[in-house]
């Protein structure tokens, strides 16, 4: 059953469009996965579902309750852990619970309960204690991830929860996603990881630049590719002339599909070929007839990266990279103060 | 901000724990409410040995400078107490931190308010206690029963009225460099513009004219008067340049200003936290 239902949402802050007429369904109990390089929406996306900003255009509805008319009721639905973490330095880990169980009207009797549960569960008996301000990044998303599920939310937002973190706490939260996944708990996540999207979600969504680029389980959304990738330089370095000609012959052999040439790779060739037959050779013999050498070729199976390649002509890693220097975070974080 | 009545619970239990957070605060990091009670003993000491020599008669109903000065430091101390309220609001809103309590399902976002209320009432009534204490040590008496909830009703309208303001700049300003800014601007010249340390008769007409409309000024002469012996609501508590005003003037007035403040910030405060 679609729990969560958004419909033509966009989001415009000034003069940047950061959602542009999105559609997404969420099943009840599943974990879904949005993935997108820096600056692709996924926040904006996740500070909307959870009351924090609202839409210029468009409706959410969790449960059939309206998230703009009915804030209230969303909040007691939802958990959600910011992308920024946020905690009292001065306070203890526990203090932080104990609080955040209050804000949620936790009684007396549960909150201790819930509480000590999420401390063994988040393993942080060790450092419970301790005042906020001395915890690594490790602790401090566990503790975040804690206070977002005290009151055992029905939906549990999380945004980008793992950037940055140890393997071990990283390693903790997952085996936590799954076991709560396990329990009918519908969980959000967003990430720039693919690896992290591709074991965890049962469905995925991809966005790039406010807009989605293509939603489906990880599997089908690979498996349409129907073979394998292959990245090809004919120099380490080479140029859009020349990368244009390769494509020009690459076009013309049988089995060979979607050929993108990735710019910020040295201009190598990306395209997926058909596994029955021997292309490799084909190619390789196409390749010697014009002239060329290869430089290198790498063979792999296609991974959700490739969908993104594909619509935009970017890896996600690439994507990422260029726009961590571009944002101006200082002035968006005093923008969106509240 | 309507508040239903099965929610008075939850109101409650969310506003405590508001309130505990900021004692907890305040308990880890004393300093400056040690500073707020420091600061005026210090004034107490200079100013009174300063004008030790004034000449008695210009002090109404007092008979010594270091008498008249107590209540204006009492004032004082909730004033600026009140006047910062605003700002672990502004580094909450900064940090983060506000949006912690913005995706929750508060009862009512009134508990932010109030929590900061309650704080700093009960903050500034400690502080001007130990203030009265110390002044009583150096001889300068101290109110009776009737006298002293004078003093704390008068404070607790006072605390209200600033406190609300200060919420609201640290809603309005862009961040706490500015509201800071602000409170320091505003802190001392107000001071000096009432008649903490000096009695209107004292003063140039213009700036007489000033100290009868500063609110600080309502709240300075009725404690002044809950010091006095035969101390009652009717007793004249300021020589305002338009007329005498009575003690029981002048808290209405304070309460009016109170009432004021919050009928006009709270659309603001309503758009703010929705
Ligand atoms: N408060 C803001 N003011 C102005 N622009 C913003 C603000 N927040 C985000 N943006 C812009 O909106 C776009 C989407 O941002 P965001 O939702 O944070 O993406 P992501 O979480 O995927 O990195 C980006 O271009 C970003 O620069
Ligand atoms: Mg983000």
């Amino acid at each position: 059953m679609n729990q969560i239902k958004i419909q033509n949402l966009s989001k415009d802050y000034f003069e940047v469009k950061a959602l542009k007429k999105i559609n997404i369904n969420i099943t009840e109990g599943s974990l879904f996965g949005i993935l997108g390089p820096n600056g692709a929406g996924k926040t904006t996306l996740l500070r909307t579902l959870a009351t924090l900003i609202s839409p210029d255009e468009g409706t959410i509805k969790i449960n059939d309750i309206d998230v703009v008319k009915e804030p209230r009721k969303i909040r007691e639905l939802i958990g959600y852990v910011a992308q920024e973490i946020a905690l009292d330095k001065i306070l203890t880990g526990r203090e932080l619970l104990d609080f955040q169980a209050d804000l949620y009207h936790i009684d007396q009797s549960n909150k201790l309960e819930r509480i000590e549960l999420l401390i063994n569960q988040l393993d942080m008996q060790n450092w419970i204690d301790r005042k906020c301000g001395t915890y690594s990044g490790g602790m401090k998303r566990r503790i975040d991830l804690a206070a977002g599920l005290l009151h055992l939310p029905k939906v549990l937002i999380l945004d980008e929860p793992t950037v940055g973190l140890d393997i071990e706490s990283r390693n903790i939260i997952w085996g936590l996603l799954n076991d709560l996944k396990k329990d009918g708990m519908t969980i959000i996540l967003s990430s720039h990881y693919l690896d992290e999207i591709d074991k965890l979600a049962d469905t995925v969504v991809i966005i790039n630049d406010g807009k989605i680029i293509d939603q489906g389980n990880p599997t089908q959304l690979k498996n349409k590719f129907g073979g394998d990738r292959i990245i090809l330089k004919v120099r380490e370095f080479s140029d859009s002339h020349e990368s244009e000609k390769v494509k020009k012959i690459l076009e013309k052999i049988d089995g060979i599909s979607q050929i993108v040439i990735n710019a910020s790779q040295g201009y190598s060739l990306n395209f997926i070929a058909d596994r029955d037959k021997d292309l490799i050779t084909k190619l390789k013999v196409e390749l010697a007839y014009s002239k060329f050498k290869i430089f290198s070729l790498s063979q792999s199976q296609p991974s959700l990266d490739d969908v993104y390649l594909q619509a935009t002509g970017k890896t996600l890693q690439d994507a990422e990279l260029y726009m961590t220097g571009k944002r101006d975070l200082k002035k968006e974080s005093k923008q969106s103060m509240r | 901000m309507k508040i239903q009545q099965y929610n008075l619970l939850f109101l409650y239990q969310e506003t405590a724990a508001l309130t505990k957070r900021l004692f907890i605060q305040l308990k880890r990091r004393p300093s400056t409410f040690f500073a707020g009670i420091l600061q005026p003993i210090i004034w107490l000491f200079l100013f009174g040995a300063l004008f030790a020599n004034a000449p008695k008669d210009f002090l109404p109903g007092v008979d010594s400078y270091g008498n008249f000065l107590g209540a204006g430091l009492i004032v004082f101390t909730a004033f600026s107490g009140a006047l910062n309220s605003g700002l672990p609001l502004m580094f909450d809103r900064e940090f983060g931190f506000l949006n912690r309590l913005l995706v929750a399902p508060l009862a009512s976002r009134l508990s932010i308010v109030l929590s900061s209320f309650f704080y700093i009432t009960i903050l500034s009534f400690v502080q001007s206690l130990a203030i009265m204490f110390i002044s009583f040590l150096l001889g300068y008496g101290f109110p009776n029963i009737y006298g002293l909830g004078v003093v704390f009703a008068t404070l607790i309208l006072l605390v209200l009225f600033v406190t609300s303001i200060s919420l609201c700049l640290a809603f309005v300003l862009p961040g706490h460099i500015e509201l800071i800014a602000l409170i320091f601007v505003v802190n001392l010249p107000l001071l000096f513009a009432s008649t903490a340390l000096a009695p209107i008769s004292f003063m140039p007409s213009w700036l007489g004219w000033l100290a009868s409309f500063n609110p600080l000024t309502f709240a300075i002469e009725p404690i002044r008067i809950a010091y006095s012996s035969n101390f009652n609501l009717d007793l004249i508590a300021l020589n305002a340049p338009y007329g005498d005003l009575t003690c029981r003037n002048c808290i209405s007035l304070l309460f009016l200003l109170t009432i004021l403040s919050l009928v006009i910030i709270r659309p603001l405060l309503n758009k703010k936290l929705t």
